[in-house]
């Protein structure tokens, strides 16, 4: 019992990390970005072939494709979402879905159908484990998690304290308001894809690390990210890093129940949080709404 | 100026399209077995497409997730025959029957806005797939036949799923022009344009939506029946798979949005590419995904919303056009 709390958690830090991009997007841009999930598979293979082909690390292949995502976030923002946002809130969720279409089927012909994974190139460390009260703890999973914070933990403090994070928060508040007081709200725009884009790299090679992947993993992994994304509220990007750790806690006990209740059982978790969302109409989870409340607080100090 | 609901176009249509119904309807007498049963995919997808344009176009309500109701009319068609009820009949009730879930769920999914209601829808088909599977009549994954069309002598057979295809398609178009052109058509079609000021004006968008999204739920169910009829059986991977939806996104995105006409046009369209293209595989699908992304930030109002735009035709018009009104700029100040 003990045990499959603590592997949910893991696990969590994983839906956590993939999440957060999402979230991030959402916040910012006003944007559910439904290629997320494909462009984390696109990531892994990325990772995989520069792995495979240089004999490296993972960790060195993912360090060299995170300026190539950001690149790709950017490209995103200027060519599709700018022009797709200008269309109502319906345009952006159709383009990124035919995206999504055309980067899985694209996957799908460069790779073909069978299953890859990332761990075969990290020789001991993907079985290795520490063994802590009689518990074994995978040690891949725990690096994952620990960069799930370590990457929410930096967003947070850069959208905090720095002139860049003042920038987006303002812009992700008020974007014609942002503009009178000289923020360029398509630069930050980019930006802050190019972030999202970032964290999609690493959210892409940790599912390679700790798993295998596929062409068509794109759809669940999008749905996992805006599960974790729901039940942490968007509030914050840790209630996005809470959001993680419930649905994999959720998944984990539906798997106790019956064998083919993991997915069901984050389904139904991430259902109860819509509904109390829904039913309690309130203003709480909101990004802006966190965002007054911070002002305020701020203006106590 | 007047103000009319017709026009030569459409008086012409109507004609048309009478006439073309009664061809399609004595064709088993004379097409190959072969045609009728293209022909029978072809009105499913119109169907579909004339459905999620209900939603989408009509509603602003972007579902990624109508394969829900694909799959549960399917499914529940397999349930009702092994009631010992006639397959013909379960092909309706399924669709009543998904009809009504359809409506709580609806109370609860309105709530949501753009993106999350996209993705929301999708999360329930996958809710769905996952229910369905827990059937033990399903057997998971491996799925079941329709075994009760047996029954049926084949010929028989092909000639009824194709007369259901068609009698369901008429209806539902039938229905939906009425629908449209209803006060509660007029009402959803000022929500597509402007929500708030729809709103302003004392439209209850909630209510009307509420409706449109039943209706669409029972047509999708409606298509996702006559597909296990003429596919003559059942496997939830292939009911519950986001690929329909994606279909049906590309067929209202080309066709037209929002558009009476577009619907069909695109379901048209999609036929064509899927008959010449389907061989490709994935490179069929690579080329579905990029002109729907396409369309949707280059013409957004299909080919039908540019044809309606710059020729100003509506063959099925189901607003109010203005005709005769001549804008006199020069006398303003008199």
């Amino acid at each position: 019992m003990i045990n499959s709390l603590v592997q949910a958690i893991l696990l969590g830090g994983y839906y956590a990390l993939v999440a957060c991009g999402l979230a991030f997007m959402f916040q910012v841009m006003r944007i559910i970005n439904l290629a997320h999930g494909s462009l984390a598979i696109l990531s892994a293979y990325l990772v995989w072939e520069i792995t495979d082909a240089f004999a490296l690390s993972p960790f060195i292949s993912v360090l060299m494709i995170l300026p190539i995502m950001a690149v790709v976030g950017l490209l995103l923002q200027r060519v599709i979402l700018e022009r797709a946002t200008k269309g109502g809130e319906l345009l952006p969720v159709l383009t990124t879905f035919g995206l999504a279409i055309v980067i899985d089927n694209l996957l799908f012909q460069q790779f073909g159908a069978n299953t890859r994974s990332l761990a075969p190139y990290l020789g001991d460390l993907s079985w290795d484990s520490y063994e802590i009260f009689g518990l074994w703890i995978g040690k891949l999973p725990v690096i994952v998690l620990l960069t799930a914070i370590v990457v929410i933990g930096g967003l947070d403090l850069v959208l905090r304290f720095t002139p860049l994070g003042r920038q987006i928060r303002a812009t992700a508040f008020d974007p014609e308001t942002a503009g009178l007081v000289g923020i360029d709200a398509r630069k930050i725009a980019g930006i802050s894809a190019a972030i999202a884009m970032m964290t999609v790299a690493i959210s892409g090679t940790a599912l390679g690390l700790r798993g295998t992947f596929d062409a068509y993993a794109g759809g669940p992994q999008l749905l996992f990210a805006f599960e974790a994304t729901i039940i942490g509220g968007a509030g914050s990007l840790w209630g996005v890093f809470m959001g993680g750790i419930i649905l994999a806690i959720a998944q984990s006990v539906g798997a106790l129940i019956h064998p083919q209740g993991f997915l069901l059982g984050g389904h139904l978790i991430f259902l109860i949080f819509l509904f109390a969302r829904v039913s309690l109409n309130s203003d709480a989870f909101s990004f802006k709404h966190w965002l007054v409340k911070r002002r305020h607080k701020g203006d106590t100090l | 100026m007047k103000i009319k609901r017709s026009n030569a176009y459409s008086k012409a249509i109507i004609f048309i399209l009478v006439v073309l119904f009664i061809a399609l309807f004595i064709m088993p007498m004379l097409a190959s077995n072969n045609v009728m049963e293209r022909l029978t995919v072809l009105f499913i997808y119109i169907i579909m497409a004339a459905m999620w344009n209900t939603l989408a176009g009509f509603g602003g309500l972007i579902s990624i997730g109508q394969q829900l109701f694909f799959g549960l009319g399917a499914y529940a068609t397999i349930r009702i025959t092994n009631l010992g009820i006639s397959p013909f009949s379960a092909l309706l009730i399924s669709a009543c029957l998904v009809g009504l879930l359809s409506w709580p769920i609806s109370t609860f999914m309105l709530k949501l806005k753009a993106g999350e209601f996209a993705i929301g829808m999708w999360v329930l088909a996958s809710i769905g797939h996952l229910l369905v599977n827990l059937d033990p009549l399903i057997q998971g994954e491996t799925g079941i036949s329709l075994i009760a069309l047996n029954q049926f002598d084949i010929e028989i057979r092909r000639t009824l799923i194709y007369l259901s295809a068609l009698l369901g398609m008429s209806g539902l178009l039938l229905g939906l022009f009425f629908i449209l052109r209803s006060r509660a058509g007029i009402a959803m079609q000022a929500i597509r344009d402007n929500e708030e000021a729809a709103d302003s004006i004392g439209v209850d968008a909630e209510k009307v939506k509420r409706w449109f999204f039943i209706f669409a739920a029972f047509g999708t169910a409606l298509a996702g029946a006559l597909w296990l009829a003429q596919a003559s059986s059942f496997q939830p991977k292939a009911y519950f798979s986001v690929q329909w939806t994606a279909y049906m996104i590309f067929m209202v995105l080309v066709g037209g949005l929002g558009r009476f006409e577009g619907a069909i046009l695109g379901a048209l369209l999609f036929f064509a590419v899927e008959t010449w293209f389907a061989d490709t595989g994935v490179w069929y699908l690579v080329g579905l995904g990029a002109v729907a992304m396409l369309c949707s930030l280059f013409l957004p109002k299909g080919i039908w919303g540019a044809i309606e735009s710059r020729l100003g035709i509506s063959l099925i018009p189901v607003g109010y056009q203005v005709a005769g009104l001549v804008i006199d700029t020069k006398s303003k100040n008199t």
